[in-house]
């Protein structure tokens, strides 16, 4: 079927667009980025901020880009100056009721606000009046709430809604006293909230942030090394999209320049969570095939996302016995460098700090958890950074990160394969285990390497795949109101799932709540994005030699040194956790 | 969106825990209601009842109205606080409510409401320290050829001048006269 | 050919008929009482009660006593009716329980009607026949003779007393069925007798046996019954009604609302009947499309033409909602017409759901109204008790049925889409718009929403056709608009005239001008969206496009007079301060612009103005207008802008001399005593708040201006005019 397709003309350029097609898409067509502040395109048009107002011949009044779709012989100016100036004031209504700490906030110099402000000319406060005084919420683990510096967008208590389906956040009150926040405005630490950050992601001002990390991970730097042993492992999603912070181009690798970074700070050990990822594939992959041969708790659901973790906890409590026990690869990671490796080293755990870098947010969470502790109340992790942490890290410390040479991770906890890089996009999890699982199941040297049927960044993909003459039905899920339908179709049961992989972010863990902010103009949740960063995750594992998890041979001398057996009694103590339903029980 | 069957692992518990903070008619119409379709939509109506029994909507009510009609809590509290009518404080045993309705207003509502504030010792949305009085202002109550107008409990009361006010208000007092002590009594 | 729905109105008409005449009250004496919220607040409640233990003490069985609902007078009420049979019907105002005895002792038992209590004064009790004429704009077209004075000469040529027989001149009765002609139309009260004459023959007829024999003339009878008929026949009488056009409220007053016997007994669901009989969508649409029927909620959007859009839409579940919302302070009129006449609003909804093809339909109704509710309800049982709602409508194979959704405060939930998703259980907050309601609106279907006015004018419109409501108003809107008249005006309530009307015809004709007969400064229309007519324009038409053009708008009816003693900055505060309290809080300017515009006037009105922030209000101003998601924004800078256009002089004064002349702005004024006049009694100094008069006994007070609070105390309390506000 055909589009209809209409003339319409934009600050006098005549141009053709398919019926059903906004202003805000017309004028992208002509390379005009209408400035939008509340605008989303995975989230619904709301038309709330009015800034991207245009002026349409034959109306009085302006009418939103964003939801305006265009009629045949529409004529649209998106800069006259009427324009100008109304969008001009609309932000600097904005700004009136917003702290004047522009310097000393988070988001100084990566604020949609701020930008927005600086480039449609506020220069000047004419409407000045009373701010709102609403107290910070410093109660959550992983996310921050600063309602004084709200702009109301919305944007937030839509992603939570519709992407996540956990509805914590709603408006509160009304007109001018409207605040966004939790049921009856409590603290994040009492509400359903399960910490994955889209929040964050998606929030243009400091309203939300990530708790900060900086703080205790420069002490723990400065202490010299042989009082506090400073450890640092690096997610998979990190290399994708670091440079990204850098003015690197989106998808550029920057894995060498990483590591040599984090040397430079002063970091005494510098592993890659790529090792534990591999070693995560191991622990699962055994522990999907003894169900499949017992024939129970399937499907099997993957566990290392803390987000979707806490979603299952609070939403699903009957799906624990079908989740994975495995600790997630950060979590294994920690235990073994405060095990394995402070044996090795014949070091006290007491003096290893460990740091991780992660672009989530929820692993804050995650590492605080009472379970994921040493038997004395230590913490394995020590300290969470975001990827934007990091990168704050690294300029405040003033290195020059696009030049530096590159590193290598150290040994041996910084061998990994394939496998584990591509855990950090959607899908990437499922294709590392089916490298690992098919090839246990069929017995053969060499299994297949591609899982087409994995790949892509759409929430919701099913696939069979044939293998020893059983067929093992998949699913992948990205973004939990994805993982909803999926968990409410397992528990119908007209389906017998075996694996599935959750992840709570939308596009995986390069989505994560903790990544660099998009430049202005893209938005934060951009398919796009996703590929591109994915991209960057598929071109190391398809550039590296060792691409099955099973075949890493630090993994191998790991298990045949220190573990034992994969699933063993060791393993299970040390690499094995366990959940529980917490409330508040989230509503469906 | 309806679900005629409990949608959360710890349905019975949920019931038995919502029984202590909703009493049974309104529990009973949450549970009717569910089947219909765009149950959601009730929220209001039940609000309302919440209410209507209680005075004002407490946290717990608002909790056990979430859980029971399955809308998440913050979607019923986002509702609960945007409409002025619901109320989340308790308030004074009676509600004065002073028109502020524009017929009210030109005829000297604000001097009205000056004088019952003063009286009272008490703001609008306040309520006496004796848990006696609550005083508010409503926007019009379409008796505007009364103007002003002033309401306590579900009895208009106008046109009223300030001394009048007064009158009706002391008319109260004497009623409850025993109020303060019962109150102090309780402890 | 028989049709299932004709037979089962005909039916319920003849059980209606039976039930009515088994009451058996042709020749007894009927009392009527209000009974409304503003009736029961006035005391309504009390005066029923006490009637009713007078009748029954009395023993009499040839007494009934009624409810019926408000007519809008509402400075008076509690308002009685006392119809004696073949005595002119009277009306009683500001009834309580001593007033009833006097009525019911003198009145009723001996026939001898309470001149001092009759509402407005209208009626000499020795006065029992009245001739009403119709002075309608379609009466005496081309004739050559003005019939109301030449029948007047003639009764004297008669020899007639003149204070025997009252001569009113009212608003056109209807009877012209909207075709002008060289004729008069003339009512004799209390027969009840509506006569059609076209010469000077025709009035000595009249004379000679309507008023000497009390004998008709059936040769000048007009036989079909015109729709304002009933309510001349009761209040026709009284200058304030008689000089109203009552369509939407026909039967307000006049029934008692609870009744389904009753609206059945004044043609009521005959439209609903007459549509369903026809099985024909289109012809109902069409019908009102000629009536050109302009939404009455203010929208002023073409009934007909809405209507149309969502019975064209391919989405075959539709809905139909009643906006009972009335938020504007100052606006009464829905409230009034679901109170006193529910069923007319039932039935044109009704026939509205048919017209779209609707088969669910909500009202909406603020909480604020539970004595609307209540009827409401009850309408709805009733309906549904006789097979007018419910599965198979009338017999016609339509199914429909109504429920009732409660708003919580919110003035934003009368905007359409804000209204939609209270009634999804969520905050009221308006969404963008498109698409429209009539294409996607509840639940994502098409929906219509009304107002209750509009809803009030439909079975009338099928009743007596497009064109005759097209004729009552102007080229560009057909048919009347209730006024909710209030403000510094003599006779406050509900007025109901034909678009087109003069504004000084509702506030002085009817609304007997300006209390205490101050000079008129302006008229307020349209509530918080609406602007200021000044004075000047007292002769212009009210319909909606002069209005738009005024720069005020229609809206829903509200009407403030204001006077001298009215301050047009603190008027456009007042209505700012509602706007910023009730926006909803979705969009930027709206939110943040009225906040701001707020905190300009608070500046103002506290004497620490300036001039740059008159231009900083017309900026915010103009920014509301232009870039708000919806209407309450959009319309919320129009007092400002309006008052600034047309009372620019009194901000500027505001602001350079710090002076308020109306003496309105609080901080603005200064109480003095006047030396000369004070003799000193203490009064004034014993009620300060703040004790800042001195002065001993028998000598001049004095106010310490630096503490003054500004309370007005003192001025209130002085019984000499000693204090003075400055």
């Amino acid at each position: 079927m055909i589009d209809k397709m209409i003339n319409l003309t934009i600050d006098g350029e005549p141009l053709q667009v398919p019926a059903g097609t906004t202003l805000l898409k017309a004028a992208e067509k002509l390379g005009i980025n209408i400035p939008r502040l509340c605008y989303h395109p995975n989230l619904s048009i709301e038309g709330a901020c009015r800034v991207c107002v245009t002026q349409v011949k034959g109306f009085n009044h302006f009418l939103t880009a964003c939801s305006q779709e265009v009629w045949e012989g529409m004529e649209v100016q998106t800069n006259s100056p009427e324009i100008r100036q109304a969008r001009r004031d609309i932000v600097e209504l904005l700004l009136d009721n917003h702290p004047r700490d522009c310097q000393t906030c988070e988001r100084d110099g990566n604020c949609e606000l701020q930008k927005q402000a600086y480039r449609l000319g506020v220069r000047e406060r004419i409407f000045n009046g009373a701010r709102k005084r609403i107290p910070v919420d410093d109660s959550g683990q992983s996310v921050i709430r600063t309602p004084e510096k709200c702009i109301l967008c919305g944007r937030c208590v839509r992603v939570c809604s519709q992407v996540q389906g956990v509805s914590n956040l709603s408006q509160h009150g009304r007109g001018f006293h409207t605040v966004v926040g939790p049921a009856n405005l409590a603290n994040m630490d009492d509400s359903v909230c399960i910490q994955c950050g889209q929040c964050v992601a998606v929030c243009p001002t400091a309203a939300f942030l990530e708790k900060d990390h900086t703080e205790r991970v420069w002490e723990a730097l400065a202490m010299p090394r042989d009082i506090k042993h400073v450890v640092v492992q690096v997610a998979p999603a990190i290399r994708a999209t670091l440079g990204e912070a850098f003015g690197l181009p989106m998808g550029t690798p920057v894995t060498g320049k990483l590591v040599t970074a984090l040397r430079r700070m002063g970091f005494d050990e510098v592993f890659d969570t790529n090792f534990s990822a591999d070693l995560t594939i191991i622990e699962e992959a055994t522990e999907f095939l003894s169900r499949v041969q017992k024939g129970e708790n399937l499907p099997l659901l993957t566990s290392c996302s803390p987000g979707w973790v806490n979603f299952l906890e609070k939403f699903y409590p009957e799906m624990i016995k079908h989740t994975s026990t495995c600790k997630s690869p950060m979590q294994m990671m920690s235990t073994l460098i405060k095990t394995y490796y402070a044996e090795k080293k014949g070091l006290d755990p007491k003096d290893i700090y460990v740091v991780a870098i992660m672009p989530c947010v929820a692993k804050k969470f995650e590492a605080s958890r009472p379970e994921q502790a040493m038997d004395d109340g230590i913490p394995y992790t020590d300290a969470v950074l975001t990827t934007r942490e990091l990168a704050w890290m690294i300029k405040s410390y003033g290195i020059d990160f696009v030049n530096l040479a590159n590193g290598e991770f150290d040994r041996p906890m910084g061998i990994s394969s394939g496998a584990a890089d591509i855990f950090g996009t959607t899908g990437g999890v499922m294709e590392a285990a089916l490298r690992t699982a098919v090839v246990k199941l069929t017995g053969e040297e060499l299994g297949p390497l591609v899982f087409e049927e994995t790949r892509g960044v759409t929430g919701l993909k099913e696939a069979t795949l044939r293998v020893n003459g059983m067929d093992i039905n998949i699913a992948v899920s990205n973004g939990l109101t994805n993982a909803k339908h999926l968990l409410e179709a397992v528990k119908k049961g007209e389906k017998q799932y075996h694996l599935i992989e959750i992840m709570a972010c939308p596009g995986g863990c390069i989505m994560g709540g903790g990544q660099p902010y998009p430049p202005l103009d893209h938005d934060p949740l951009a398919p796009e994005t996703a590929r591109i960063r994915a991209k960057a995750l598929y071109d190391i594992d398809a550039g590296k030699q060792l691409r099955r998890s099973h075949e890493n041979p630090a993994i191998e001398h790991l298990y045949a040194e220190f573990l034992g057996e994969p699933n063993g009694e060791k393993a299970h103590k040390l690499l094995h956790t366990h959940y529980e339903a917490r409330m508040p029980r989230g509503i469906r | 969106m309806s679900h005629a069957v409990a949608n959360t692992d710890n349905w019975e518990a949920v019931k038995a825990a919502c029984l202590e903070f909703l009493p049974e008619h309104i529990i009973r119409y949450i549970e009717q209601n569910a089947k219909t379709t765009h149950s959601e939509s009730q929220l209001i109506a039940i609000l309302h009842m919440v209410q209507s029994h209680f005075g004002y909507l407490g946290k717990d009510q608002m909790h056990s109205v979430a859980q029971l009609a399955q809308i998440p809590f913050a979607k019923v509290t986002g509702v609960a606080t945007f409409y002025h009518y619901f109320r989340l404080q308790p308030r004074g045993k009676h509600i004065i409510n002073v028109c502020l309705g524009t017929a009210c207003y030109v005829k000297g509502a604000d001097k009205l409401a000056a004088r019952l504030m003063d009286q009272l010792g008490i703001q609008f949305g306040e309520t006496t320290k004796d848990k006696l009085f609550s005083l508010e202002s409503t926007r019009c109550l379409g008796t505007c050829g009364l103007a002003p107008v002033i309401m306590v409990d579900d009895q208009i009361y106008g046109p009223v001048s300030p001394a009048e006010a007064s009158l009706i208000l002391e008319k109260y007092l004497k009623k409850n006269k025993g109020h303060k002590t019962a109150e102090a009594s309780k402890g | 050919m028989s049709n299932p729905v004709t037979e089962f109105y005909k039916a319920l008409t003849e059980k209606v008929e039976q039930s009515l005449a088994a009451r058996g009250e042709a020749d007894k004496i009927v009392i009527q009482v209000g009974s409304a919220t503003c009736e029961n607040a006035a005391g309504a409640v009390d005066v029923m009660d006490e009637f009713l233990k007078h009748i029954q003490s009395s023993g009499r069985e040839d007494i009934v006593i009624h409810r019926t609902g408000c007519t809008g007078r509402c400075s008076k009420e509690p308002i009685v009716g006392v119809a004696v049979p073949g005595k002119m019907p009277v009306k009683y105002e500001r009834v309580n329980r001593d007033v009833v005895h006097r009525i019911f002792t003198n009145h009723v038992q001996k026939g001898l009607p309470q001149a001092e209590q009759i509402l407005d004064g209208s009626i000499d009790p020795d006065q029992q026949i009245e001739f009403l004429f119709c002075e309608g704009k379609r009466c005496g077209v081309g004739a050559k003779l003005n019939f109301r004075e030449v029948f007047q000469r003639k009764l004297q040529e008669a020899g007639v007393a003149a204070d025997k027989v009252r001569i009113t001149s009212a608003s056109c009765f209807g009877a012209c069925q909207g075709r002008s002609g060289a004729h008069a139309h003339v009512l004799v009260r209390p027969f009840r007798a509506l006569y059609r004459v076209t010469s000077e023959s025709d009035l000595e007829e009249l004379i000679q046996k309507q008023v000497l024999k009390g004998e008709e003339v059936p040769a000048l009878k007009v036989t079909d019954k015109p729709i304002y008929q009933e309510f001349f026949d009761l209040y026709g009488d009284v200058s304030f009604f008689n000089r109203q056009s009552r369509v939407a409220m026909r039967n307000s007053g006049i029934l008692d609302p609870d009744s389904l016997d009753e609206y059945i007994k004044f043609d009521g669901f005959k439209a609903l009947a007459t549509s369903l009989s026809k099985h024909d969508p289109d012809w109902v649409i069409n019908e009102v499309l000629k009536a050109r029927l302009r939404g009455r909620g203010g929208g002023g959007f073409l009934t007909g033409k809405k209507w149309q859009m969502a019975s064209q839409q391919a989405e075959k579940t539709r809905y139909i909602i009643c906006n009972g919302d009335e938020g504007d302070p100052g606006a009464f009129m829905d409230r009034g017409m679901l109170e006193s006449d529910p069923f007319s609003i039932l039935e044109g909804m009704m026939i509205g759901a048919f017209a779209i093809g609707a088969c669910k339909g909500f009202y909406y109704i603020r909480a604020e109204y539970p004595l609307a509710i209540k009827r409401v309800q009850n309408a709805i049982e009733k309906c549904r008790e006789v097979g007018i709602l419910g599965d198979n409508v009338m017999g016609s194979g339509w199914s429909f049925d109504l429920e009732i959704r409660l708003g919580a405060g919110a003035f934003v939930c009368g905007e359409e889409t804000a209204l939609i998703r209270s009634i999804e259980g969520k905050r009221g907050q308006p969404k963008v718009r498109p698409p429209y309601p009539v294409v996607r609106g509840l639940w994502g279907k098409p929906t219509s929403i009304n107002n209750v006015e509009t809803f009030a004018n439909i079975a009338p419109i099928i009743n007596y056709g497009g064109d005759w409501f097209a004729s009552i108003g102007t080229e560009a809107s057909g048919g009347t608009k209730v006024f909710a008249l209030a403000g510094k005006v003599k006779h406050t309530g509900l007025v109901e005239v034909p678009l087109g009307t003069s504004l000084r015809k509702v506030v002085f004709d009817i609304g007997g001008g300006v209390q205490d007969d101050l000079p008129l400064k302006a008229v307020q229309t349209g509530g918080p969206a609406g602007g200021f007519l000044p004075a000047k324009w007292i002769d212009m038409e009210v319909d909606f496009d002069p209005l738009a053009k005024a720069g005020s708008i229609m809206g829903s009816g509200g009407m403030i007079v204001l006077s001298e003693e009215d301050c047009m900055v603190d008027i456009s505060k007042f209505y700012l301060t509602f706007t910023q309290e009730e926006s909803c809080g979705k969009c930027t300017p709206c939110r943040e612009g009225t906040t701001r515009m707020l905190e300009i006037l608070e500046k103002i009105t506290s004497g620490k103005g300036e001039m740059n922030d008159l231009d900083r209000l017309e900026r915010l101003a103009k920014l509301c207008q232009q870039t708000s998601l919806c209407g309450l924004g959009r319309a919320a800078p129009n007092p400002i802008l309006s008052s600034l256009k047309h009372f620019r002089e009194e901000y500027v004064e505001h602001i350079v001399d710090k002076s308020c002349k109306a003496k309105k702005c609080v901080a603005l004024i200064k109480y003095e005593i006047d030396a000369e006049t004070c003799i000193g009694c203490t009064v004034c100094a014993r009620n300060c708040p703040v004790e800042c008069i001195t002065g001993t006994r028998k000598e001049a007070h004095v106010i310490d201006q630096n503490r003054c609070v500004k309370c007005g105390q003192c001025f209130e309390v002085c019984r000499f005019d000693a204090i003075e506000r400055v």
